[in-house]
């Protein structure tokens, strides 16, 4: 079992946040910080947009060809030194890292930023069996000491402001003195360092996630701001990667294209302050390193995506920018959509993963603004694939009954022109002898969800097409 | 004999129903009539109010098409005033305008996941639209279904395919085809106001729809466009989405009319009646004065319809 999953609550969570005035107050920092940025870093680029269509073409290809891929990368990194091991499923990955942990007499093990151990629930199944997991990232570390899951996939802690932060942070580090003033971001940034840096250096494993897993050299890439990845994973004895399939790059060239096109749709930045290259193991003659260097390769339900119709999902390399741009998003954060993955790219990915009847909602709850697509860097068709999930459920009967009879009883009408031109007079006359010479409806039967919120406008009266036809009748 | 009867007599109820309730509720010297075409000038206008730009498509290669106006089931339903401003729009730039019989694209079923009944929806307009010479339809997001998804619908249907890219190929948002295959760039319509414009989400991201009507609008004497913060961002609409979910759809839509309010704008635009529809029932809910009103409406000159969600001024009771 992978982590738990709260999308079929998806309205109630919803509607929880929406209540919620301090969360949607911080929500309004993925607007303020992400929108402007990444549009101007496009803007400044004059090949971006030759970059989007060459970074989709090498994941195309590298998805067309990820059984070869992976062989090679598995073959380059037991070259240099280092081992692969292939997880089928979540269960599989925790195993074999706790295995990995249990080898070397792990007690403690660092973390670096990684979406994939959330996905397959590491950090709990590492603490019930005696290691402690502690993440280094410091909104993965904030959210970790008020036990929740990450609300963003690259900002894992922006539904909280300073202020909460500073009463965990009191909370927990009981060494704080109560005079000391954390009211600053770089004061928050000064004591969770502070703490973390023991750490780094008592830690035995250190876990981190890969944004690129590189077949031509079995290099695995991250991508950081803060430099704790790279301290998780070259101080302690044991490096272990934990990625999915499609992290999959053929070659260097090939990374290095989509790396511009990563951190500009991600903060606005050229590149991020970090970006790290691990090579197996510590050779004799480097000055640093792990001694153990393994990588962890997860499927748990991507290689079924692979040939269908959300292959194109594999492309993405998890520069958020689809949630940055995304009004629902904005509107109920991350953690109401109750799974690993929010926004635009997790309605697609976390049906494919958990399965479409747990996570219905999801793919429906969409606007198909579109907004998505327009950013992905990968141009992965989002709404075109959320729709392919409503078809799935459509099929099934899946969606609600109300939904499908609505859409029956509408459809019998407007397959039938004659008939709905009666209907559609008759109805719209009605409404209009109902408004009472009003303009709008404060309230009508049958729309309640639409006038719970709005008014309603009276139609005209007659229909365009009767009028029409009278008009030009003379 | 008996049941035949009493069958006959619901058909006869039903029908007088049906020929009261049809019965148009406009005076009876309004009955029928279009609503007048007031050109700046004054008079009825039967004469070109269009400007085209002398470097664009040559005034004489758009005399004459046959331009086949799919209202949408919105306008067709809601507010016709739209339909008849299109039309409008394109007789004065020369074309001949149809209206032939027409119900729904199909993208509420196709966006419910209905592929079916979409496919036969969109086959009922491919048929009827096929034979003109370009389909004209007042609305971004229900161009974008024609234009966009009903190839990727038919798409590997060997009979279908051809047929729905053919009909894609000739089909047009109103705005975008004025100024794009009529070479349109301005109008001499008048309007005493300020407004502010939306861009719609269809028209925006699948036809490239942004400056054309911003460049129409500029032409439009006594008209001052403010541009809204966040003008290109979703108002919540989304088709059965603002039903579905409802409360997310009003979060939005609220940021949306606030925005609106603070551009201080008089009036509301857009090109999509679905998108007005939502925006124009949350000011009304708000007790907002903003109007609001179609693109079209205001390009036309016809603005002296009540706008969306207003109530016609009281009648003058004369003695
Ligand atoms: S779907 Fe596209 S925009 Fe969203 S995270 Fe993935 S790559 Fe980035």
């Amino acid at each position: 079992m992978t982590a738990h999953s709260t999308t079929k609550q998806f309205k109630s969570n919803a509607t929880r946040a929406i209540a919620d005035t301090q969360l949607t107050g911080n929500l309004k920092a993925v607007r303020q910080n992400f929108i402007d940025k990444r549009a101007k870093a496009a803007h400044e680029l004059p090949e971006f947009e030759a970059l989007r269509e060459n970074a989709k073409e090498i994941k195309n290809h590298t998805l067309a060809h990820l059984d070869l891929y992976l062989e090679k990368y598995e073959a380059k990194v037991t070259e240099t030194g280092g081992h692969v091991h292939f997880a089928r499923d979540a269960e599989e990955a925790r195993k074999i890292a706790l295995e990995i942990c249990r080898k070397v007499g792990a007690k403690t093990v660092t973390k670096g930023k990684s979406m994939i151990t959330e996905e397959v629930g590491l950090n709990a199944y590492l603490e019930a069996n005696g290691v402690t997991p502690v993440e280094t990232d410091l909104g993965e570390y904030i959210i970790q000491l008020r036990g929740e899951a990450p609300s963003h996939i690259i900002a894992p802690a922006v539904h909280l402001n300073k202020a909460q932060i500073e009463s965990d942070f009191r909370r927990v580090h009981t060494h704080l003195d109560p005079a000391r003033d954390l009211t600053e971001k770089t004061a928050l940034l000064t004591e969770a360092r502070a703490v973390l840096r023991e750490q780094f250096l008592i830690a035995d494993v250190g876990i981190t996630g890969a944004n690129f897993l590189i077949a031509e050299t079995g290099t695995s890439i991250i991508v950081t701001n803060e430099g704790n990845g790279d301290l998780t994973q070259i101080l302690p004895k044991v490096h272990i990667v934990m990625a999915s399939i499609e992290k999959m790059v053929p070659t260097l060239e090939d990374v290095s294209q989509i790396l511009r096109l990563l951190a500009r749709s991600a903060t606005g930045q050229e590149m991020s302050v970090y970006t790290t290259l691990s090579t197996g193991p510590k050779r004799s003659g480097d000055v640093d390193g792990p001694e153990e260097y393994h990588v962890i390769i997860l499927d748990n339900g991507r290689s079924a995506m692979l040939g269908g119709e959300f292959q194109d999902m594999l492309r993405c390399i998890r520069c958020a920018a689809c949630m940055n741009h995304c009004p629902v998003y904005h509107q109920i954060g991350g953690h109401a959509y109750g799974w690993i993955y929010p926004g635009p790219m997790g309605s697609v990915l976390t049906p494919s993963l958990i399965g479409v009847d747990e996570a219905g909602h999801l793919p429906n709850a969409s606007t198909f603004c579109g907004r998505c697509e327009s950013v992905c860097p990968m141009k992965i068709p989002l709404p075109k694939m959320m729709r392919h999930w409503r078809e799935r459920e459509f099929e099934r009967n899946l969606n609600p009954a109300v939904a499908r009879y609505g859409l029956g009883f509408w459809a019998f009408f407007a397959r039938r022109p004659k008939l709905y031109s009666l209907a559609t007079r008759l109805a719209m006359k009605m409404m209009k002898l109902a408004s009472r010479g009003k303009g709008s409806f404060r309230s009508l039967p049958g729309v309640g969800a639409w006038t719970k919120h709005r008014d309603l406008a009276v139609p005209e009266g007659e229909t365009f097409q009767a009028k029409w036809k009278n008009a030009r009748r003379g | 004999m008996f049941r035949k009867a009493q069958g006959c007599c619901r058909v006869a109820a039903s029908k007088r129903l049906a020929k009261c309730l049809l019965r148009p509720l406009q005076p009876a010297q309004e009955r029928g009539s279009i609503p007048p075409r007031i050109s700046p000038g004054g008079g009825l206008c039967p004469v070109n109010n269009l400007v085209s730009s002398p470097t664009s498509a040559p005034s004489a290669g758009r005399q004459g098409k046959r331009v086949a106006l799919f209202a949408t089931c919105l306008v067709d339903t809601m507010r016709p005033t739209i339909g008849f401003a299109a039309a409008k729009l394109l007789e004065d730039a020369g074309c001949i305008v149809e209206v032939p019989s027409q119900t729904c694209c199909g993208q509420p079923a196709y966006n419910s996941g209905d592929r079916k009944t979409a496919k036969a929806l969109a086959l009922q307009m491919i048929a009827e639209f096929e034979r003109f010479d370009y389909v004209v339809v007042p609305s971004g997001s229900c161009g974008g279904m024609i234009i966009k998804h009903y190839p990727e619908l038919f798409a590997g249907d060997p009979n279908l395919a051809g047929r729905a890219e053919r009909l894609a190929a000739k089909t047009f948002e109103l705005i975008s085809f004025l100024t794009g295959v009529l070479g349109i760039t301005g109008v001499s319509a008048t309007f005493d106001g300020t407004v502010t414009y939306h861009d719609s989400c269809s028209g925006l991201r699948e036809l490239g729809i942004q400056s054309q009507p911003r460049q129409l609008l500029a032409s439009v004497q006594g008209l001052r466009l403010v541009e809204m913060k966040d003008n290109d961002v979703c108002c919540g609409f989304g088709g059965t989405f603002a039903v579905k979910y409802s409360e997310i759809s009003d979060k939005i839509v609220t940021e949306k009319s606030n925005n609106v309010e603070a551009s201080e704008a008089g009036t509301l635009l857009a090109g999509d009646l679905g998108c007005l529809l939502n925006m124009a029932g949350k000011l009304s809910r708000q007790g907002s004065k903003v109007e609001v009103r179609h693109i079209a409406e205001v390009l036309a000159g016809i603005t002296d319809t009540p706008a969306i969600g207003k109530a016609a001024p009281a009648q003058e009771v004369t003695p």
